[in-house]
């Protein structure tokens, strides 16, 4: 266990230096272009700097914005508070702050920086679905991935890889409305010379080259073995595997399509949310991004502890 | 250089007394941490008790010994010392709590009322958290006592003041189902 929290620490930092370095070399050679000079490279280290640290301090709340979750009390909420105390008091850890997700999907997941700013969230069909034996399984699940640290690594992850696939869209739809939009007014001289428009073309193309390359870091920084991991840890903590069985065959069953699926933030999910109706199928893109083992073999090793 | 090999392996010496004094005191110090756990949420319980038997007390006139009962229960509790008595007394009120509730049973409108159903999550989840509270104090405990009993950690223990703590046990009788008496 604490192998793998100082694992994860090394991965964030080794992260966040990766994505400086990248981000700088981008503004550098844009630069070059735009300002023939080392201005782009100033701008883009202040960039990636400033991502970096909010993704560390913000990047809960980011994730969390993204998959619009609100907080609940523990008026609102009585037995998911409970459950969650429940826990946190097993893991010995404070309780981390509790969300419900509005989605029908059941579904789950834990974000924040370590346990002391962690936060978890919960669907609405979630709740609806699961009695409290299941709830606290699922619920033993998140919480050995807040003790583990890996909500850091996955949180750092989902912001950097968010931000770089927003970017990408903005860069791309500014070239294809502003840039598309100046061509369609007659005006032959700006279609193939603007240096600005070029740029911009250049970078949104890299962008879109790069996804299945993020696609990719996600998968090395998040390896499957760590959902495995924090469902025998989960096991551990409730003392009671058939718990976490029983929600984990629930979520095989029902209909998992999640209207704000999000490939950024996909791998911090207890199980791969899909905007796909019907159970265990994936778009093309998703299947890219894909960090989940399959379920029927997380059950499976659970039924063997 | 016979001096300086002396003086390393003293420094090595105290380097290893050091690192496995500071070991114990973490160790005590999440044993305790997890003891006083349970203490916040025994407390919880027994803040909960009067409330429930107010409400039961409402629909269920005619159980009158049986509230006695459990405010007596909860009263002893309350003034246990040490944690072998804390543990039995705590026993009794959950086999109390557990006539109370079964008792509930019986009385349709007072197991569909609003207030009920809010006193009954919260015990449940009290009941557990005193569960999880009780099994992570053991766990530390556990760990606290076999480094205080192996070698060579158990040559520091005994004078630096550690003695093992004892467990937060509950007795066969209460790990079965509650029996309830009409």
């Amino acid at each position: 266990m604490y192998e793998q929290i100082s694992a994860n620490k090394r991965k964030t930092i080794l992260l966040i230096v990766a994505s400086v370095l990248f981000l700088g070399a981008i503004g550098y050679a844009v630069g070059l272009v735009w300002f023939s000079g080392p201005a782009g490279l100033v701008i883009a280290g202040v960039i990636a700097i400033v991502m970096s640290v909010s993704s560390y301090l913000y990047g809960d709340r980011m994730v969390l914005a993204a998959s619009h979750a609100r907080e609940v009390t523990a008026e609102e909420e009585p037995r998911l508070h409970n459950v969650v105390e429940g826990l946190a008091i097993a893991a010995g850890v404070p309780k981390p702050r509790v969300f419900i997700v509005p989605e029908g999907a059941p579904n789950a997941f834990a974000t924040g920086r370590d346990p002391e700013h962690s936060s978890i969230a919960v669907t609405q069909g979630l709740l609806d679905i699961m009695n409290r034996v299941e709830l606290e399984g699922v619920i033993g699940h998140e919480m050995s991935h807040v003790v583990d640290r890996d909500i850091l690594v996955g949180t750092v992850v989902a912001t950097l890889v968010g931000a770089a696939i927003l970017l990408s869209e903005f860069v791309m739809r500014f070239w294809w409305f502003g840039g598309g939009g100046g061509r369609r007014g007659g005006n032959d001289n700006s279609s193939g010379g603007s240096p600005i428009e070029l740029v911009l073309f250049v970078v949104g193309f890299l962008l879109l080259i790069l996804a299945p390359i993020l696609g990719q870091l996600i998968k090395l920084s998040v390896s499957r073995n760590r959902e495995y991991l924090a469902d025998a840890q989960g096991a551990m903590l409730t003392r009671y595997p058939p718990g976490l069985i029983s929600a984990l065959e629930k979520i095989r069953d029902a209909p998992h399509a999640m209207r704000g699926a999000n490939n950024a933030t996909a791998h911090l999910w207890l199980e791969q949310p899909s905007r796909l109706p019907g159970s265990g199928k994936t778009t093309t893109m998703e299947k890219l991004f894909s960090t989940h083992p399959p379920i029927e073999e997380r059950i499976k090793r659970l039924q063997e502890m | 250089m016979i001096i300086w090999i002396v003086l390393g392996i003293l420094a090595l010496i105290l380097l290893w007394v050091a690192f496995a004094f500071n070991g114990l005191v973490s160790l005590r110090n999440r044993a305790d941490n997890g003891w006083s756990e349970i203490d916040v949420q025994l407390r919880r319980r027994y803040d909960l008790i009067p409330n429930l038997v107010q409400t039961v007390e409402g629909y269920a006139t005619h159980e009158r010994e049986l509230f006695e009962d459990v405010a007596r229960l909860r009263n002893a509790a309350m003034g246990a010392q040490g944690i072998d008595q804390q543990a039995a007394a705590d026993q009794a009120v959950t086999a109390g709590l557990g006539r109370l509730m079964a008792v509930a049973e019986n009385y349709p409108d007072l197991k569909a009322s609003e207030n009920f159903l809010a006193l009954q999550e919260e015990l449940t989840g009290t009941e557990s958290k005193i569960a999880y509270a009780r099994q992570f104090y053991n766990d530390q405990v556990m760990k606290l006592n076999t480094k205080i009993q192996q070698f060579p950690t158990n040559l520091l223990a005994g004078p630096l003041g550690f003695t093992p703590k004892p467990f937060f046990q509950i007795e066969d009788a209460a790990r079965g189902p509650v029996q309830a008496r009409f």
